[in-house]
């Protein structure tokens, strides 16, 4: 049950992910990221993480994302033209990619050799009790790094949007 | 049992159910709406109107399926049926009663009861604006398109404070879990008054702020800019026609039940009693039940209509049937949890159809302003206050 359930996700999250390259429209490549997104989520939830399934559930798919479409929608954003393309990615684009993809294989294969392979079911330490637990204790300094650059974020986004105003 | 077998078993009774409840509410929405505005409302099929929404679903279901030849057509066909989905399943992680044994078999009332329960409704109801979005956007109509996006600012700004009024009673909870979230408010302050989280958990600010944002979340009046029929014609749903109209519908309805029950469940004490059962609780459903029979007696032997003296008098002995039902010792572990949690999320519900009856629409840069200079701040305070408060009690 679990390979099925795995199987099939992880066939949506890759078709989701070529869609995004491939479509033209930028309302379909949103969507298809959303897709993606649904699919991690459940993934996620297969390895017992489910604080953070339901996290990428809540941010991204239901928060991120609709603030693309939503600024997809208000530009009226049509089909993008193809551009044409340059003569060496014609010829060159899939065998890099393919070197590409052998190479990080090849590099995430060593470095993580002797890593076991996760057993559906095996790990229960996903619910937000023990998020929040890591969080505030192991993790802290990371975290509340994490929330200065946020805030940050926040404060060079207001003072980008005023400047737009005045 | 096998837990398969009672997922289905509990799909198929609560599927119906609910589909019922939504096909229902429309009607007692309409009674609603017209005694408020002094109005008989449905009356024409059946006694009372109470065949009205079979009426209507026949109507939607035998309706041209009209598809404008301009519209994206993928998107249009899959935006009625996605904001349907996720306003339906959000419904299945909702804790109706305790745990309870029924014929030998030990089992929880409700679909699944999971750790996430509450985040995952938060994430499926967020989910639930694409439906509405990709509407206004694929109906290639200026009125549907700005209804769409109308819905989409909406729903990404209310869901903040919402999310935060929505973590001070967590706070004092301690769980994520539905099932735990409502045993938590158990009990009763000096043996009287419930120890829900709106009233006993003194949360009721929280409550408020809740109930205001699920009226933006939902779409309804006061906040129903999507569908502004007088400035948007219809809003996002203008082109739309037949059963995919009806899926617009009925997705409204059912985000209505969702939050009432979730409000119900994090505010209310989900299926905790008003009154302790040692003090009488387990006989209110019981006299409730006998009072309506009897004003329905009343009206029977001094009917306004001849039909009145049979019709008054069978809904009548149903009615007293019903509530002698809530004494029947096996039948009343499940009855009466089922009446508490009914009883308070449709006193929600008819608090969102009251209010869609009195108060007038906001003006669309009123209710930005008012999530984010208002409702944001009060949440955020709010917040703050109860984590001083529990920080100060666990110490």
């Amino acid at each position: 049950m679990d390979v099925i359930l795995f199987t099939f996700f992880a066939l949506v999250a890759i078709v989701g992910a070529v869609s995004l390259v491939l479509q033209k429209h930028p309302i379909s490549s949103a969507l298809s990221l959303v897709s993606v997104m649904v699919a991690l989520a459940v993934l996620f939830l297969l390895l017992g993480a489910e604080f953070i399934a339901a996290a990428q559930l809540v941010v991204y798919s239901g928060a991120i994302m609709v603030l693309f479409v939503f600024v997809i929608m208000l530009l009226n954003a049509g089909a993008e033209r193809e551009s044409r393309k340059g003569g060496l990615a014609q010829f060159l684009g899939l065998p890099l990619t393919a070197i590409l993809l052998v190479l990080a294989s090849m590099v995430i294969t060593q470095s993580m050799g002797n890593a076991k392979a996760v057993k559906f079911g095996a790990f229960s330490g996903g619910g937000p009790r023990e998020v929040g637990w890591e969080l505030f204790t192991r993790y802290l300094l990371p975290f509340e790094v994490t929330s200065i650059l946020i805030l940050i974020a926040i404060a060079g986004a207001v003072v980008l949007a005023r400047k737009e105003i005045d | 049992m096998d837990f398969i077998l009672l997922s289905i078993l509990k799909t198929a009774i609560a599927a119906p159910v609910l589909l019922g409840t939504l096909a229902y509410l429309v009607w007692i929405e309409r009674k609603v709406l017209a005694h408020v505005q002094l109005r008989m409302g449905p009356s024409r099929v059946g006694p009372h109107g109470l065949l009205q929404p079979i009426a209507d679903a026949i109507k939607l279901l035998t309706k041209e399926d009209f598809i404008p030849s301009y519209v994206n057509h993928f998107y249009y066909w899959l935006a009625p049926w996605l904001a349907l989905m996720f306003a339906v399943t959000a419904i299945s992680v909702l804790p109706v009663g305790p745990v309870i044994e029924l014929f030998g078999v030990k089992t929880n009332m409700g679909q699944a009861d999971i750790s996430i329960g509450l985040l995952l409704i938060l994430g499926l109801t967020g989910m639930g604006v694409y439906g509405i979005a990709l509407a206004g956007w694929s109906s290639n109509n200026k009125y549907s398109l700005l209804g769409g996006l109308r819905s989409s600012a909406q729903m990404v700004s209310y869901e903040l404070p919402m999310a935060l009024a929505i973590a001070s009673p967590l706070l004092i909870v301690n769980s994520l879990n539905l099932r735990e979230i409502v045993n938590g408010q158990a009990g009763y302050v000096f043996g009287i008054i419930p120890n829900w989280n709106a009233i006993g958990g003194l949360q009721i600010f929280s409550f408020l702020i809740y109930l205001i944002c699920a009226f933006a979340e939902t779409n309804r009046i006061p906040f129903d800019l999507p569908e502004a029929e007088n400035e948007l014609v219809s809003g996002y749903n203008t082109e739309y026609s037949s059963m995919k109209f009806a899926a617009f519908f009925m997705a409204e309805y059912a985000n209505i039940i969702t939050a009432c029950s979730v409000a119900t469940t994090l505010f209310l004490g989900g299926w905790h009693p008003i009154i302790p059962n040692e003090l009488g609780g387990q006989f209110i459903p019981t006299l409730l039940c006998l009072f309506f029979a009897g004003v329905l007696f009343y009206h029977a032997l001094n009917p306004a209509r001849p039909s009145d003296r049979i019709s008054m008098g069978v809904i009548g002995l149903v009615i007293a049937g019903l509530g002698l039902v809530f004494q029947v010792p096996v039948v009343k572990d499940l009855a009466q949890p089922l009446f508490w949690f009914a009883s308070k999320a449709g006193f929600l519900i008819f608090v969102f159809i009251w209010v869609r009856g009195t108060v007038p629409r906001f003006r669309y840069d009123q209710l930005m302003r008012f999530a984010w200079l208002v409702l944001f701040p009060a949440a955020l305070a709010n917040l703050l206050l109860t984590a001083f408060v529990v920080a100060a009690q666990s110490n």
